[in-house]
C-alpha cells in the first residue's frame, strides 16, 4: 500500500546552520545559569495534596479505639473492583463488627464509593501516596493496618462547593 | 654500616643512576628518564581516569541546568560521589553475552575502544617543564617528535572498537550503529586531517611542543587559522561521535547502536571511551589552536629559567583550556538535534572536505605572499591571517550558510518527478490527504457537504507551497 506524506516547504530563505545553533547555544545557556530549577527535592519537600485526593484506605475508630465499621456489607456490594474482603460478625448485644475487613490496594481503583456509601464513615480513602512495600502480600490491608493509619482522609467534594455533594 | 647490612653496591648504584645535575637541562641518565616516565604515566593516568569519571558527573549536571533542573545531588556533597556509585554499580553488575555473539571479539571490543582514547594523551604536553634535581623533567607523558602524527593513527584506531562491539554482538542495531560509525569516522577523520595542516604550515613541525611554542611567538592559532580551528571542531564533534553527529548511537532509531548489547563493566568502558575521546579532543583543540599551556598575555611562562611554579601554573591554564571544550561538547550536546545520516554525509564530503582543501590553498597562499612582502612571523602576521580569516568568515556566513538546506529531500527527485508529485498532491483525492481523517472518510460515505471549498482548498495548499513533496513509501 501507498503511503503518501506530505512534506511542508520550509522558508528556505530564513535556513542558517550556523545563525541557528548559536542562538540555540544562547537559549541553552539562559536556561544553565537560570538560578530557578523545577525539579522538588522529594524527601524533603512534597507535594500539597489536594483535599479530594483519592489514596490508600483508612479505617476511622471510635474513642475506645474500635473500628467505626459495622459490617453492613455496603462497600462489598459496591465496590467495582471487588477488592473488599468482609466477614461480618455479632457480639452478645447484637453489635455487628467486621471479624476480617481486608482491602486488596492491587485490585483497588481508588473511585472513592466505599467512602462514598459507608454510612458510619468509617472507611475513607486517604491523602497519602508513599506506598511502597517488600512482598505483593503486604498490599493487602488488614483491618488493623487500616485503624493504624494516621494520614489525613479523603474528603471526596470540595467542601466551598456543596452543590458537589 | 655499609659491611653490617650489605648493601652498599645498591646504595652506591642507586646515587649513580640518578645523578644529580643542572635542573634547566633535561636529564642524561636513562635510568631518571625511565623513572620520570613511569611517575608521570601513573600520574596522568589516575587524574585522566578520575576527571573522566567527574565528567560523566558533570555531563549529569550541564544537562540537568540546562533543562532546569537540579542533576545528581544526593551521593556526596553536590553528588560528587555520583561516579563511584555508579562505577560500584556497573561493577557489581551482571556481564550478559547474548548467544550468538563472536565471543572474543565481544569481549575485546570494549579495550579496543577505551585503549586508544587513552592513548592520545601521552603526547600531550601538559605544563611547562618541571626542573627538578635530577634534570628538567618534561610534562607529557611521551613527548614524541611526530606527536601529531601520532594522534591522528591512533584516534583513527577508536573506530574498530565500535565496529567490532556492533559486528561482534550478532544485532542488527548494533550492526548498523557499527556501520555507521565506521563511515563517519572515516568521513570526518579527513576533514579533521586536513584541518590541522594549515598548523603545520605556520609552525612547520609536527611536533606539538613545537606546535605550543610557535603559538607562543605568533599568538594562539585560532586567531590567524580561525576557519580551520571551526572545522576540526565540527570534525572533533563527529570524530567523538557526541551530538549533533552520534548516529552510531542514535537511541532513538538503534537502541544503543554499537553498544547495545553491552551490560555491566563493558558497557563502562565504551561509555569511559567517548568521554576519554572527548577529553583528548578538547586537549588536542587546547594545544594546537589555543596555546596548550601558555599563559596569554604574559611572557611569564615561557622566558627564563623553569620553576615548579610555572609548571603548576601552566598545568591549570591547560586544565581550564581543556575544560572550556569540555563544556563546549556538553553544552552542544543538549543545544541541537541529531543530523540525518544523509545530512551529515552531505555535511563532511559535500562541504567540510572541500572547505578544509580549499582553506589550505589559501592559508598557503597567503603566507607566501606574507612572507615575500616580507612580514615576520609574529604578533602582525597573525592579525593579517585574522583579517583574511574575517573575510572569509563573512562570506561563508553570510552566502554559504544561507538559504542552503543540507540535502533536503527534495533534491533526490528531478524535477519532473517533483512536478507530478505536486501536481498530485494538489488532486482532492482521499487518498492524497495522507492517513483517512473524520472528515475524508465523511466525504467518502456520504458525499462532500462542501465540494467546491474542499478543492479550493486543496489547491490554495498545493499553490501556497510550492515545494510541497509527496513521499511515496512501500
Amino acid at each position: 500500500m501507498t503511503i503518501r506524506v506530505k512534506v511542508l516547504e520550509r522558508p528556505i530563505d530564513q535556513v542558517s546552520y550556523v545563525r541557528s545553533t548559536l542562538s540555540g547555544l544562547a537559549t541553552t545557556f539562559k536556561h544553565m545559569i537560570d538560578p530557578h530549577k523545577v525539579t522538588m527535592q522529594y524527601p524533603e519537600e512534597r507535594w500539597d495534596l489536594s483535599p479530594r485526593w483519592r489514596g490508600t484506605h483508612r479505617m476511622l475508630t471510635t474513642e475506645d479505639g474500635k473500628a467505626k465499621c459495622v459490617a453492613c456489607g455496603l462497600c462489598p456490594t459496591v465496590c467495582p473492583a471487588n477488592c473488599i474482603k468482609l466477614v461480618p460478625g455479632e457480639d452478645e448485644q447484637g453489635n455487628r463488627y467486621p471479624l476480617i475487613f481486608e482491602i486488596d490496594e492491587f485490585r483497588c481503583i481508588f473511585c472513592g464509593y466505599c467512602q462514598e456509601v459507608c454510612p458510619e464513615e468509617a472507611i475513607h480513602l486517604g491523602r497519602h501516596y508513599e506506598n511502597a512495600e517488600f512482598s505483593r502480600e503486604a498490599f493487602v490491608y488488614d483491618l488493623e493496618r487500616l485503624t493504624a493509619q494516621t494520614h489525613p482522609v479523603s474528603e471526596l467534594w470540595d467542601p466551598a462547593f456543596p452543590k458537589g455533594e | 654500616m655499609s659491611g653490617a647490612w650489605g648493601l652498599p653496591p645498591l646504595a652506591i648504584d642507586l646515587a649513580a643512576w640518578f645523578p644529580r645535575q643542572d635542573s634547566q637541562i633535561a636529564p642524561e641518565s636513562i635510568y631518571t628518564f625511565a623513572v620520570a616516565s613511569a611517575v608521570k604515566l601513573l600520574v596522568v593516568f589516575t587524574l585522566y581516569l578520575v576527571g573522566v569519571a567527574l565528567l560523566t558527573l558533570a555531563e549529569r549536571k550541564v544537562s540537568a541546568w540546562i533543562q532546569d533542573r537540579r542533576g545528581p545531588n544526593r551521593a556526596g556533597p553536590f553528588g560528587l560521589l555520583q561516579p563511584v556509585a555508579d562505577g560500584l554499580k556497573n561493577l557489581m553488575k551482571e556481564e550478559v553475552r547474548p548467544a550468538n555473539a563472536d565471543k572474543w571479539l565481544f569481549i575485546i571490543a570494549p579495550m579496543l575502544a577505551f585503549i586508544p582514547a587513552m592513548l592520545t594523551w601521552a603526547v600531550l604536553p601538559l605544563a611547562a617543564p618541571m626542573p627538578t634535581p635530577w634534570g628538567l623533567i618534561s610534562m607529557s607523558v611521551a613527548s614524541l617528535p611526530v606527536g601529531y602524527l601520532f594522534m591522528l593513527a591512533i584516534s583513527s584506531l577508536g573506530v574498530y572498537g565500535m565496529v567490532l562491539a556492533g559486528w561482534s554482538s550478532n544485532n542488527k542495531y548494533a550492526l548498523l550503529g557499527s556501520l555507521r560509525s565506521s563511515a563517519q569516522m572515516i568521513s570526518y577523520e579527513i576533514a579533521l586531517g586536513l584541518s590541522i595542516i594549515p598548523i603545520l604550515l605556520l609552525s612547520g613541525n609536527v611536533s606539538l611542543n613545537a606546535i605550543i611554542e610557535q603559538q607562543d611567538r605568533m599568538g594562539w592559532n585560532v586567531v590567524s587559522l580561525t576557519i580551520a580551528w571551526f572545522i576540526f571542531l565540527i570534525a572533533a564533534f563527529a570524530e567523538t561521535n557526541r551530538l549533533p553527529f552520534d548516529l552510531p548511537e542514535a537511541e532513538a532509531e538503534l537502541v544503543a547502536g554499537y553498544h547495545t548489547e553491552y551490560s555491566g563493566m563493558k558497557f563502562s568502558m565504551f561509555f569511559i571511551a567517548e568521554y576519554a575521546n572527548m577529553a583528548t579532543m578538547s586537549g588536542l583543540m587546547a594545544a594546537l589552536y589555543f596555546g596548550g599551556w601558555n599563559i596569554p598575555f604574559t611572557t611569564w611562562d615561557t622566558d627564563g629559567p623553569y620553576t615548579v611554579l610555572k609548571s603548576v601554573a601552566t598545568l591549570l591554564t591547560f586544565a581550564a583550556k581543556t575544560g572550556v571544550f569540555l563544556f563546549l561538547f556538553m553544552w552542544v550536546r543538549w543545544t541541537l538535534p541529531r543530523f540525518r545520516y544523509d545530512q551529515l554525509m552531505t555535511l563532511g564530503w559535500g562541504i567540510m572536505l572541500p572547505l578544509a582543501l580549499a582553506y589550505i590553498m589559501v592559508i598557503a597562499a597567503a603566507t607566501l605572499a606574507l612572507d615575500a612582502i616580507g612580514i615576520s612571523r609574529g604578533v602582525p602576521y597573525s592579525l593579517c591571517l585574522l583579517v583574511l580569516n574575517l573575510a572569509i568568515g563573512a562570506v561563508l556566513l553570510s552566502w554559504g550558510d544561507k538559504g542552503k538546506l543540507l540535502s533536503p529531500a527534495s533534491a533526490r527527485l528531478g524535477q519532473v518527478e517533483l512536478a507530478r508529485r505536486r501536481a498530485r498532491s494538489a488532486a482532492p483525492s482521499t487518498l492524497a490527504m495522507g492517513a483517512p481523517n473524520a472528515r475524508t472518510l465523511a466525504v467518502a460515505a456520504y458525499g462532500d457537504p462542501e465540494p467546491m471549498a474542499s478543492v479550493t482548498d486543496a489547491r490554495r495548499d498545493a499553490d501556497a507551497d510550492v515545494n510541497t513533496l509527496v513521499e511515496e513509501t512501500v
